[in-house]
């Protein structure tokens, strides 16, 4: 009789040693997903730099027909959409964090919430969608240019879908601040606009950092939105005329070529190599974010 | 008494931003709901498309959704609950759980396109998958895990610690107080984690670019190795690839990816504030 419940502990024992086992090799499986990621970007596209001259890969033409592989003007679309956006994200993002959070009556806080959950929800190809058939004509004719899909068309929907990061993560910094702060503020005689802007939102001026970081990240790294309202120009944007004309950014130019090119060919590698440069530069811009977050723990004053 | 009037004006430039910020999503949903409503119908849902993808209905790119998103989830959803009680209830604070922690944030935030260029690498050539719904399927459940294990560990985190305490007193080992105490207490946010993430799934279009989307594929996918055509895609190819694509059918089929999509939204909503105010602890 003992020895049937000894055995049966034991038996249950070496099952939950299993299913632990198995637990912690799952969790370690994300760390094993990054690098599997960067290790097949490498191996597909490293290739290219043996390929072609450097002189050729950071040249100002990328025409694959040519052999010319310039990712410069790709890099410089892509970084000309995304400070676009940002500077519409930015303030619009900042502003509404500290509405939600500060000011808003909660039944305007009740709408608000969902209505930005729901905008994080909705597929970037609708949203480019609606941007080549709505936003596009409208600027279009507002400008009188020849064509609508501009850098200032794909700023403007990629501040949109960056909206949903920057306003969660800079509600957060805001929700972090302690009351005291701002019984502090109010009791010194300010109004609640001064506490807002001269004690709270400084207070939370790194978790606003990595608000923007983040949302960086996301616009840099979209790639349907982008593609369809950009105009798909692989042109180097120098002056800032060029914010209304087409520009073509690194993701567009991937997922509109990799489809055509022959596998092993020095063009797939080409677009394998951007995927390297994407991955390194959402990596920096990632790795910027968390460390503000972690400064802040370290210093531990805020919470 | 002015700074008073600063801060009124103030607060209205606040609420303004604010309202810059929704009214073009109402106006984004009312315009695709308003012109799509007169192309969705029973046979535009569960028609074959002919004729170049100018008539009939998006019934496979549906199902190649569905598909895809089930796939995903079979994938995902283990990976992700794992991962996540493992970071939840085993991991100490050391260096390599910050490490399995950045990782986490990485995968977030690496480009949807460049999930599209490690599928293709991996799984459609390395591993001789091919452009499959495996390959697809596969990408897009590695995209989905920051979503499902960051609202996850939310979940089992929330769950009190004296239920394992006492788990623990009543002579329960460790595995047996995840399996039958905070597990059961966590689903809700679980499962709402799960819901999110393959919404996200669901909609995207850059991973399955080169893994599986096929541009027109008139039969429903036999097998796994199958390719297939999905809504998301399918929108991309009939606004931009087709010419002379008729409005209606495009309106109709990007009405159909909203409402699907915003309908797994609603439901992540509704499970959580649900169980949210039914809470006992």
């Amino acid at each position: 009789m003992f020895a049937r419940q000894q055995a049966a502990a034991a038996h249950a024992n070496w099952g939950e040693f299993v299913i632990e086992a198995f637990i912690r090799v799952l969790g370690f499986s994300t760390i094993g997903f990054v690098l599997l990621i960067f290790l097949f970007l490498l191996r597909e596209g490293v290739p290219i730099f043996y390929k072609v001259p450097p002189s050729n890969l950071f040249g100002i033409h990328w025409y694959p027909i040519f052999d010319l592989f310039g990712t410069l003007p790709l890099l410089l679309g892509s970084v000309f959409v995304t400070v676009t956006a940002i500077l519409i994200a930015l303030p619009l993002g900042v502003a509404t964090a500290v509405f939600v959070r500060e000011v808003a009556p909660n039944w305007a806080r009740e709408v608000l919430k969902p209505m930005i959950e729901v905008l994080a929800g909705i597929p970037s190809v609708v949203l480019g969608f609606f941007g080549m058939h709505v936003v596009a004509p409208l600027i279009r004719e507002t400008l009188g240019a020849p064509t609508g899909l501009t850098v200032f068309t794909g700023g403007l929907l990629l501040a949109y879908m960056a909206l949903p990061t920057i306003i969660s993560v800079a509600e957060d910094a805001l929700d972090a601040v302690p009351k005291s702060f701002r019984d502090a503020g109010l009791a010194m005689g300010a109004t609640q606009w001064q506490t807002i802007w001269r004690v709270v939102v400084p207070a939370a001026r790194s978790g606003i950092t990595t608000a923007v970081m983040l949302g960086m990240g996301r616009a840099i790294g979209e790639t349907m939105a982008v593609m369809m309202v950009t105009g798909n120009a692989a042109r180097m944007p120098l002056s800032l005329d060029a914010l209304f004309k087409p520009a073509r950014t690194m993701t567009a130019t991937i997922a509109a070529e990799m489809g055509e090119v022959a596998q092993g060919s020095a063009h797939y590698h080409a677009l394998f190599g951007i995927g390297i440069i994407l991955f390194i530069l959402t990596l920096l811009i990632n790795l910027v974010a968390v460390s503000t977050i972690f400064k802040k723990q370290r210093r531990g004053g805020l919470r | 008494m002015s700074r008073y009037w600063v801060q009124r004006l103030g607060f209205a430039l606040l609420g303004l931003a604010a309202l810059a910020v929704v009214a073009p999503i109402l106006v984004v949903i009312g315009i695709i709901v308003v012109e799509g409503m007169g192309a969705v119908s029973w046979e535009f849902i569960t028609a074959m498309p002919f004729d170049g993808m100018k008539q009939g209905g998006i019934f496979p790119a549906l199902v190649g959704t569905l598909v895809l998103t089930l796939g995903t989830a079979l994938v995902a959803i283990p990976i992700g609950v794992g991962g996540t009680i493992y970071l939840a209830e085993y991991a100490r604070d050391t260096w390599v759980t910050r490490c399995i922690r950045l990782a986490i944030v990485n995968l977030a935030g690496i480009p949807s396109i460049v999930y599209g260029l490690f599928g293709l690498g991996m799984f459609v050539l390395f591993l001789r998958m091919g452009t499959s719904i495996l390959a697809g399927a596969l990408t897009l459940a590695i995209m989905t895990l920051p979503v499902i294990i960051s609202t996850a560990e939310e979940a089992l985190r929330a769950v009190p610690t004296e239920f394992r305490t006492v788990s623990a007193s009543l002579g329960g080992t460790r595995w047996q107080g995840i399996r039958y105490i905070i597990l059961p207490q966590a689903l809700p946010g679980i499962i709402t984690g799960v819901i999110l993430g393959l919404l996200r799934a669901a909609g995207e279009t850059a991973p399955i670019l080169f893994t599986v989307a096929a541009f027109f594929l008139p039969r429903l996918p036999q097998s796994p190795f199958d390719q297939t055509m999905a809504l998301p895609y399918h929108l991309y190819v009939i606004s931009t690839q087709v010419p002379g694509m008729p409005l209606r059918i495009q309106h109709g089929t990007a009405l159909v990816l909203l409402a699907l999509v915003l309908s797994m939204n609603l439901m992540a909503t509704i499970i959580r504030s649900y169980f949210r105010r039914r809470r006992q602890w």
